[in-house]
């Protein structure tokens, strides 16, 4: 009885898909072939870090439980955090802690390393379609800040060329709109970083209506990624010491 | 209380006795010197209390007490980790020498009342989350160095939340009850038929490394059944968790009396051998505990391991009847297998060994129940970076890109290709692997 319970459940699922079982070809090997070569393994990190590279590509994706950014190019110290961060479960995404599980700090500064170095193409930016007023609302924003508010420009920061700053600022270009715009909503929330008390752009995001960060978010997904476009070299000391807590827990490791 | 503390006051005097009776564990103190020392009444020379202090730290690394004491991502032996079991979830308490959130009060007797009895310092009855079943198996000796590692910690003031104990079972004369059962406190006692390396493996197995917390079969009272000759490794389903440790005394399993001792200690120490790789629980205990063990340490285990006699598996193999319908999904199974395996695990399922486990022959894959196996393919993961293995290579997580239904087919192929035979896996134990991956 279980038995047959157990075909019936297989038997659902291919019925979903039998078009393809038709097209299959593939005999079931047999048992006595002889002993085969083992496979050849590259010994590169991009064979390494296959188990990455199923989800992150050359161009963002959206799966069915998350939005997979693309990672190559990012600094390589904010690539080191975030993986540290997920294997210890700060930065709470469940299928990336359970990935990293066990694997040294060492190795992940490896893999970081590797990311950041990696040159792929950009995705080309996006279509939006934003009023005048939208686009100075942004722009200010984005160059000036609002003092009023104590909220920095974004480039302080994230770079003259919003390309980030070395090694932990990530830069914010060649990122889509819907991804910027869920950041912001987790900045605001506390979604990106599980339990840590004060941190620069979760207040900084907080000080920001959704309203603003909509069009913060439409602006920088319109704006092509410039040619041989890379992170800025340090941060202003000012903002070095307003968003210490990045500096500082990164130095301490 | 009047009594509990006499009691412990007797051991303490009994346990003063056993150090200056006791030969320096390391060879460099003499049992007169130590005498001297406690007869005069000063702490321990802080040579000696060095050394005591740096072979506990090693002997707690052998116990894994940081792997359950420490939170992911929080400090080290500071606890709050939750193990969450039938019985409730338990939170695991901060063993830092904290006085208020620690052990900062607790004694040499105190820890080995816990160790070696169950007992808190207070004289309430542990619950066995605390694996204090295997742990009654520690010497005495052992049970100081290990206390006085813990002494040297750093204090880490953090107060864990309690332990939610489901109602029923909250109730200390049930503990009673199950420790007259499935508790038997007492030392090691070596066999002295068997070699000193044998002894010493069969120490590390079954009490410091306490492998049959997780390779045990449990009743429903979450009590260990042992079968004869198993030594409680019989394998079992992981309490609260969503993995299957196998039996180490199966050759359907994960028996190692086929291996070469090399290999085990392989295994052990590095987390991958030609034959096996670990994942999940046995992954972290390769991390954070076995592959700092000693290779005489690491030998011994597996001397022992290699020794134990084969027992049944509980397992029935239950391949599928080659009808045509099994040989159409087997057939999409394999469609999916070239697409999404093939790559890393071969087109006959060779692997790369070492590297990429070959799944041909491979025991963990024709599992009964192929919990393991559908967690791989859900989740992925790299096997634990050691010293031996620095860079592995990883499995991807496919959660995000097969479905169920695809997931068990391609199993069911793997598990029916290349020599291998076992049941065919359903789209519904597929589905019940995903609950578990929002568990540890």
């Amino acid at each position: 009885m279980r038995q047959f319970i157990s075909l019936l459940f297989i038997a659902a699922a291919v019925s979903g898909v039998s078009d393809v079982i038709a097209a299959a070809s593939d005999g079931i090997p047999s048992s006595k072939a002889a002993p085969a070569i083992p496979v050849n393994v590259p010994d590169t990190m991009a064979e390494r870090v296959k188990p990455c590279t199923v989800c992150h590509g050359q161009a963002d994706r959206v799966g069915r439980d998350a939005y997979y950014p693309r990672i190559a190019g990012k600094p390589e110290g904010y690539l080191f955090n975030q993986l540290r961060d997920f294997r210890d479960g700060r930065r709470y995404y469940r299928p990336m802690t359970l990935l990293l599980a066990n694997v040294s700090d060492e190795y992940l500064r490896e893999m970081a390393a590797y990311f950041s170095g990696l040159r792929q193409p950009y995705p080309p930016s996006e279509q939006v379609i934003s009023s005048s007023t939208e686009i100075r609302q942004a722009q200010k924003l984005i160059q000036q800040g609002d003092a009023t508010r104590d909220i920095p420009a974004c480039v302080e920061c994230h770079g003259k060329q919003l390309m980030g700053t070395a090694p932990f600022i990530p830069g914010l270009l060649g990122l889509s709109r819907i991804y910027i715009a869920a950041q912001f909503g987790a900045w605001k929330n506390g979604g990106v970083m599980r339990g840590q008390e004060s941190n620069c752009m979760s207040d900084i995001a907080r000080q920001l209506t959704i309203e603003e960060t909509n069009v913060v978010a439409a602006w920088l997904a319109a704006q092509p990624v410039p040619e041989n476009a890379g992170p800025a070299d340090a941060l202003p000391p000012e903002m070095a010491q307003r968003c210490g807590s990045i500096v500082q827990r990164s130095a301490d490791r | 209380m009047k009594i509990a503390v006499i009691a412990a006051a007797a051991a303490a005097v009994a346990v003063l006795a056993g150090i200056s009776l006791s030969p320096g564990v390391t060879g460099a103190t003499s049992p007169k010197k130590e005498a001297k020392a406690e007869k005069s009444a000063t702490p321990l020379s802080s040579v000696i209390l060095k050394q005591r202090q740096a072979r506990g730290a090693y002997l707690a690394r052998a116990g894994n007490c940081i792997g359950c004491h420490t939170l992911q991502g929080g400090r080290a032996y500071a606890g709050g980790r939750k193990l969450a079991t039938p019985f409730g979830t338990f939170v695991t308490s901060n063993i830092t020498p904290d006085k208020a959130t620690g052990i900062g009060d607790w004694n040499e007797d105190d820890f080995w009342k816990a160790l070696h009895e169950g007992k808190s310092r207070d004289g309430r009855l542990l619950y066995p989350a605390f694996p204090y079943t295997e742990y009654t198996k520690i010497t005495r000796e052992d049970s100081d160095a290990i206390f006085a590692h813990l002494r040297a910690l750093e204090p880490v003031v953090q107060q864990n939340p309690p332990s939610q104990v489901a109602s029923r079972y909250d109730f200390q004369p049930l503990l009673t009850l199950w420790r007259a059962a499935y508790f038997k406190p007492g030392v090691y006692q070596a066999d002295p038929t068997k070699s000193t390396e044998w002894n010493r493996g069969a120490y590390l197995v079954q009490g410091l490394g306490h492998c049959s917390a997780c390779h045990a079969e449990r009743n429903p009272l979450g009590g260990m059944i042992g079968r004869k000759g198993d030594d409680k490794l019989g394998g079992g389903q992981i309490m609260g968790s969503n993995w299957y440790a196998p039996s180490l005394t199966s050759s359907l399993e994960a028996s190692t009396a086929g291996w070469s001792i090399e290999e085990i200690v392989q295994l052990l120490t590095t987390g991958i051998s030609p034959r096996a790789t670990t994942s999940g629980p046995m992954a972290e205990v390769v991390s954070q505990s076995l592959q700092h063990l000693t290779k005489e340490d690491a030998r011994a285990m597996a001397a022992y391991l290699k020794s134990l006699p084969e027992t049944q598996s509980r397992q029935q193999v239950n391949p599928p009847a080659q009808t045509e319908q099994v040989q159409a999904w087997l057939r999409y199974g394999a469609r999916i297998y070239k697409e999404h395996c093939q790559d890393c695990h071969g087109d006959s399922g060779q692997g790369a060994p070492g590297i990429y486990p070959p799944l041909a022959g491979n025991r963990s894959v024709t599992l009964t129940p192929p919990t393991n196996v559908i967690r791989s393919i859900l989740n992925g993961g790299y096997p634990p970076s050691t010293a031996g293995n620095p860079r592995p290579y990883g499995m991807p997580p496919f959660a995000q890109v097969l479905r169920d239904g695809e997931i068990a087919l391609v199993l069911s192929y793997i598990r029916n290709a290349w020599g291998n035979r076992a049941s065919l896996v359903t789209t519904a134990q597929v589905d019940k692997s995903r609950e578990g991956i929002t568990e540890r």
